[in-house]
């Protein structure tokens, strides 16, 4: 494929059609949701905390683009066994690494909702720059 | 209007006067199919938009000297070409503004909130409006007690005209109505639409934003009471609009923008308003838009509007042949062209509109993705986002041929 089909390279369509922990959670601590205002884009989180203050189970939910919803799925395999405090304080940078694709401003704010819902259900103020 | 016998314009001819038409994308051709949002412009507005700025720029109706004459002398020029273009008994009918959406705002304020509506009116929509002729009149809503209600779209596109009929009552005073869909297409029937808000005493706000730029309009014929639309969608500049009102009800109007140029005199505490349409146009207005606006006016009125109607058919008509051919992808709106304009929306199974949009991006292909600012119509059809195509007179059958192939790229790499 053709170096300007980049954005949809193999990783990313893999997590889109194979999202992983992608459903609802029964007894999860923190949840939150939030959409993309422009093009509709929903993601929801579940986390499950465990004793320890790690993030023992992750979830995701929602529907959107392609972007939107594969750093979703990447976000959730990101985070999984992480404590809290650690995945409160990821940065932008966590996410956009792992996608690994260059990214306009409109299809940054798509890379970048799942984050900003991480933040939300840990409770943070929620500003990841988008 | 029928669909005419296959007459295509001469697309070449008409691409050579849009510069921007000649650039790539990415070392593509590129494919401006999204006319619908904004369309491209001539070089004959380009030039005359910056012959204003370097030939005879002064503010207009105040300076006295020649430049400022020769201003006046096309701004005004432009306001007779508008009422023209859609039938307007006189240039005093024309209000310019800057955009669709200031013009429905100017009469939700100066005519709903400031004017003649009470608590309890009823102001009558439909599902299918863009939201500039949704919000405005939630203000009046919000500020007056008036009480809205909609008139939902059969599957198929089209106004539910029975359930129009069965909410139009004594009470209603606004009836406001799209005259074109930005999202289906659909060609709303207007004439009927304004005529049976008449028989209950209601007058009739028309959106032609979409209608304005592709078929002929006759504010005569329709009996419209207001109608609005933007100059940037009908090869005009950015910024400038117009509000076309019978004289009565501009009239009754009040100004939403106070200040210079809309006041014959002012005191302390008090001022007499200008005669419309002068009293709408509050500050120095955007001389070189309209003036820009006049010559899109001119350009259309050479092709001909029937010609760009049939045109458009034509190239619609293709479109949807060919995109019912592709297995997994949807359109939406009317399948009669002489009932819809050249806007086709689409989806494709298992790619979201966004990334339809991104991948057709790579190929020098421009269409919009998202609710196309018509939310309430995107919850009716319970679509998240749908893809757009828009034609316009530049556009030929090779533009719809290379839309098919770049949705057939998209599918492969959803595959
Ligand atoms: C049907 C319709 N109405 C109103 C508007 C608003 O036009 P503008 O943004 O020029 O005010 C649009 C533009 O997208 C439209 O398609």
């Amino acid at each position: 494929m053709s170096i300007s089909y980049d954005m949809y390279q193999e990783q990313i369509l893999d997590h889109y059609k194979h999202p992983r922990n992608k459903g609802p959670l029964a007894g999860a601590s923190k949840n939150a949701r939030d959409s993309n205002p422009l093009c509709g884009d929903e993601v929801v989180l579940h986390l499950k905390v465990d004793g320890s203050d790690r993030i023992a189970e992750v979830k995701f939910e929602g529907q959107g683009c392609a972007i939107s919803q594969a750093s979703a799925s990447m976000l959730t395999t990101i985070v999984k066994g992480m404590p809290l405090a650690e995945a409160g304080g990821l940065g932008r940078d966590a996410v956009l690494k792992k996608l690994g694709i260059p990214l306009s401003a409109v299809r940054l704010k798509c890379a970048l909702l799942s984050l900003h819902v991480l933040k939300l259900a840990i409770g943070q103020k929620a500003d990841v720059g988008t | 209007m029928a669909k005419p016998a296959k007459v295509l314009l001469n697309v070449p001819a008409i691409k050579a006067d849009f510069p921007i038409l000649q650039r790539t994308v990415r070392d593509k051709r590129l494919v401006y199919l999204d006319s619908a949002a904004t369309s491209q412009k001539p070089k004959q507005v380009i030039d005359a938009t910056s012959d204003f700025y370097s030939r005879y720029n002064a503010n207009v109706h105040r300076a006295i000297y020649e430049l400022g004459e020769e201003s006046t002398r096309e701004y005004e020029g432009a306001r007779e070409k508008v009422a023209a273009f859609i039938q307007a008994k006189s240039a005093m009918e024309i209000v310019f503004t800057k955009s669709t959406t200031e013009s429905i705002n100017v009469v939700a304020y100066g005519y709903g909130l400031k004017g003649k509506i009470e608590k309890g009116d009823e102001i009558l929509g439909t599902v299918m409006e863009h939201h500039s002729n949704h919000v405005p009149w939630h203000f009046v809503k919000d500020h007056k007690g008036a009480v809205l209600k909609y008139v939902d779209v059969n599957d198929d596109g089209t106004l539910k005209m029975e359930q129009y009929d069965a909410l139009l009552t004594n009470r209603t005073k606004i009836v406001t109505v799209t005259l074109c869909s930005n999202v289906l297409g659909t060609i709303n029937p207007v004439k009927e639409i304004a005529k049976r808000a008449h028989e209950v005493g209601a007058i009739c706000v028309v959106d032609a934003a979409q209608a304005a730029p592709h078929m002929p309009i006759d504010v005569q014929s329709l009996d419209a009471d207001f109608l609005a639309f933007s100059g940037h969608k009908m090869l005009g500049p950015t910024g400038i609009g117009v509000l076309y009102g019978k004289p009565d009800l501009l009239e009754a109007t009040e100004p939403l923008l106070g200040g210079g140029e809309m006041i014959r005199e002012v005191h302390l505490g008090w001022a007499k308003w200008n005669d419309v349409p002068y009293k709408f146009e509050g500050g120095t207005p955007n001389i070189a838009g309209a003036i820009g606006l006049g010559v899109a006016v001119d350009y259309l009125t050479t092709i001909g509007m029937d010609a760009v109607r049939g045109h458009e058919m034509e190239v619609t008509e293709y479109a949807l042949e060919k995109l019912a051919r592709l297995k997994g992808v949807q359109t939406y709106g009317p399948r009669d062209v002489t009932k819809r304009a050249g806007v086709v929306s689409f989806t494709i199974d298992g790619a979201h509109p966004h990334d339809i949009a991104s991948i057709l991006d790579v190929e020098g292909i421009c269409v919009r993705s998202g609710h196309h600012c018509a939310q309430p119509l995107m919850e009716r059809f319970n679509l998240p986002a749908t893809a757009r195509a828009s034609f316009y007179v530049y556009n030929d059958l090779d533009d719809v041929d290379a839309l098919v192939a770049g949705i057939k790229k998209v599918q492969e790499v959803f595959a």
